[in-house]
């Protein structure tokens, strides 16, 4: 029997509130699953199991926040038998008759945990199994009082305002009833989050900022010509090749991609790439785009356009909030020249990227307007240098040039 | 389809991929961008939805029309049209 405890979603976070469970006691669990809803400042959380087995009991039930380690169930191996209902002994009883178990599935700092190797769960795999249900309609239902599970889901499979109202018209407000808090990104405590993050990093990480400008004309002249080729839906936007190109340089600079903590600087052997997303009315959350070095552009476009609404919407899996082993911020079009950002701890490098934008740089000993993205590591000088980061940039800049290898 | 339809169409497209906008109130007049701080990826699904909802190919040069929902109704309108006759 193994403890499923509730899971550390980065160094900011110390809580969680149980939302919701997917499955019941003696429902069979595989690797990956989606087993629960927890919610946390950085929304509802979707968490996932990493053994195969049965859910045995469930120990913490929806509403109820609890410390990051709490057992929230027990999960029985292969071949262990399910606790007949009739045969029960009192919790206590199988408590105090169960071996020690530890304290958690997981280690502490589980993106140390780099073999692990879970795939992530293709999207859409979660709609899938239950209805998408909007942040809004999540709100209005827990105002309302009504049960999600008795919502229809709309055309598309969503539960959306529209479907929450048909059922809050045949439903009266029930009087005084309480329900578990509601899910959702709570900007104040997200702000709160960032900020005992960040605190911490600038406390206790010696940073170092290298910066480089790299001409990405070559970049937006083969995009232009790739994108008038495809359908809407298939178009590409320039960070999908930048964001590969980073992963493709951080897979050869081990220093820069991997987790620093008690025992020292641990080098990750995959590259997940946080993706720094800004949350509309402030907040930010970087979900791990997993194995970016290893897939194809279209690929990397189809997980962004996943990754970055669900982050948005505070709708990502566990996995995503934990196993980043480098962010990558990207300040976008129509923003600033450039960024120097800070390391999200555990991990020992962050790569920010300021606006593509066009200013003159000087090719064949001429000045010329070009398009220009300036690219600025933070590296953490416990672990290296700004040698190392100047390498990476070198490296970044020669496979950008060459955007069609990508 | 009229106007009014259209400017649903935009709206319900915009809400699908930003659910977190959901229940917002649109101006017509003033740039997703603007209003929304829409980025580049929000507004390339919002074009993808665009498309699959009426059928319209939305080239990449074009995006500049489709910057506010005005725009959006009206490039809608013009393109339907032409794309049904």
């Amino acid at each position: 029997m193994i403890d499923f405890a509730m899971p550390s979603l980065g160094a900011d976070m110390d809580a969680g509130t149980l939302v919701e469970w997917f499955i019941k006691p003696g429902d069979a669990v595989r690797r990956g699953d989606i087993i629960a809803l927890v919610e946390t400042q950085k929304g509802a959380i979707e968490i996932e199991v990493f053994q195969d087995g049965r859910l045995g009991d469930i120990k913490v039930g929806p509403g109820e926040r609890v410390p990051v380690g709490t057992v929230l169930a027990t999960i029985l191996e292969p071949g262990e038998t399910v606790p007949s209902p009739a045969a029960e002994t009192p919790p206590s009883a199988v408590e105090e008759a169960a071996p020690p178990a530890p304290l958690s599935p997981r280690p502490p700092m589980p993106q140390l945990e780099a073999e692990r190797a879970v795939p992530a769960a293709a999207p859409g795999e979660a709609a899938a199994t239950r209805p998408r249900i909007t942040p809004a309609a999540r709100r209005q239902a827990a105002e309302k009082g009504i049960d999600l599970a008795t919502v229809s889901p709309g055309a598309e499979g969503v539960i959306g305002l529209a479907e929450i109202a048909a059922v809050a018209a045949i439903k009266p407000a029930p009087a005084g009833e309480t329900r578990a808090r509601r899910p959702g990104i709570d900007l104040g405590e997200m702000r709160k989050a960032i900020a005992a993050a960040m605190s911490r990093s600038h406390r206790d990480i010696p940073h170092y900022w290298v910066s480089q400008t790299i001409d990405l004309t070559a970049l937006f002249a083969w995009l232009e010509a790739e994108n008038a080729k495809r359908s809407t839906a298939e178009r590409l936007l320039y960070a999908a090749p930048l964001i590969k190109a980073v992963a493709l340089a951080l897979k050869e600079r081990p220093e820069l991609n991997g987790h620093y903590g008690e025992a020292g600087f641990v080098p990750a052997e995959r590259v997940h790439l946080g993706i720094a997303t800004a949350l509309r009315g402030g907040g930010l959350v970087a979900p791990a785009l997993h194995d970016a070095d290893s897939i194809g552009l279209e690929e990397l476009m189809t997980r962004l356009a996943d990754l970055i609404p669900r982050a948005r919407a505070g709708r990502l899996r566990s996995s995503e909030l934990s196993d980043a082993s480098a962010t990558f911020s990207n300040l976008g079009e129509g923003t600033s020249e450039a960024i120097m950002p800070l390391i999200y701890p555990p991990q020992v490098a962050i790569v920010g990227c300021g606006a593509a934008t066009l200013r003159p740089f000087v090719v064949g000993g001429k000045v010329e307007a070009r398009r220009l993205l300036t690219v600025t590591v933070a590296g953490d000088h416990r672990v290296s240098d700004g040698r190392r980061a100047s390498q990476f940039l070198a490296r970044l800049d020669a496979l950008l040039q060459k955007p069609e290898a990508l | 389809m009229t106007d009014t339809e259209l400017m649903d169409l935009v709206r319900k497209t915009l809400f699908d991929v930003a659910p977190d906008l959901e229940g917002e109130e649109l101006e017509a007049r003033e740039t997703f961008h603007d209003q929304f701080e829409i980025d580049s990826m929000d507004f390339l699904n919002f074009v993808i939805g665009l498309a699959k909802a009426t059928g319209v190919e939305i080239p990449e040069s074009d995006y500049p029309r489709l910057q506010t929902p005005a725009g959006a109704v009206a490039y809608l309108r013009a393109n339907w049209a032409a794309a049904s006759t």
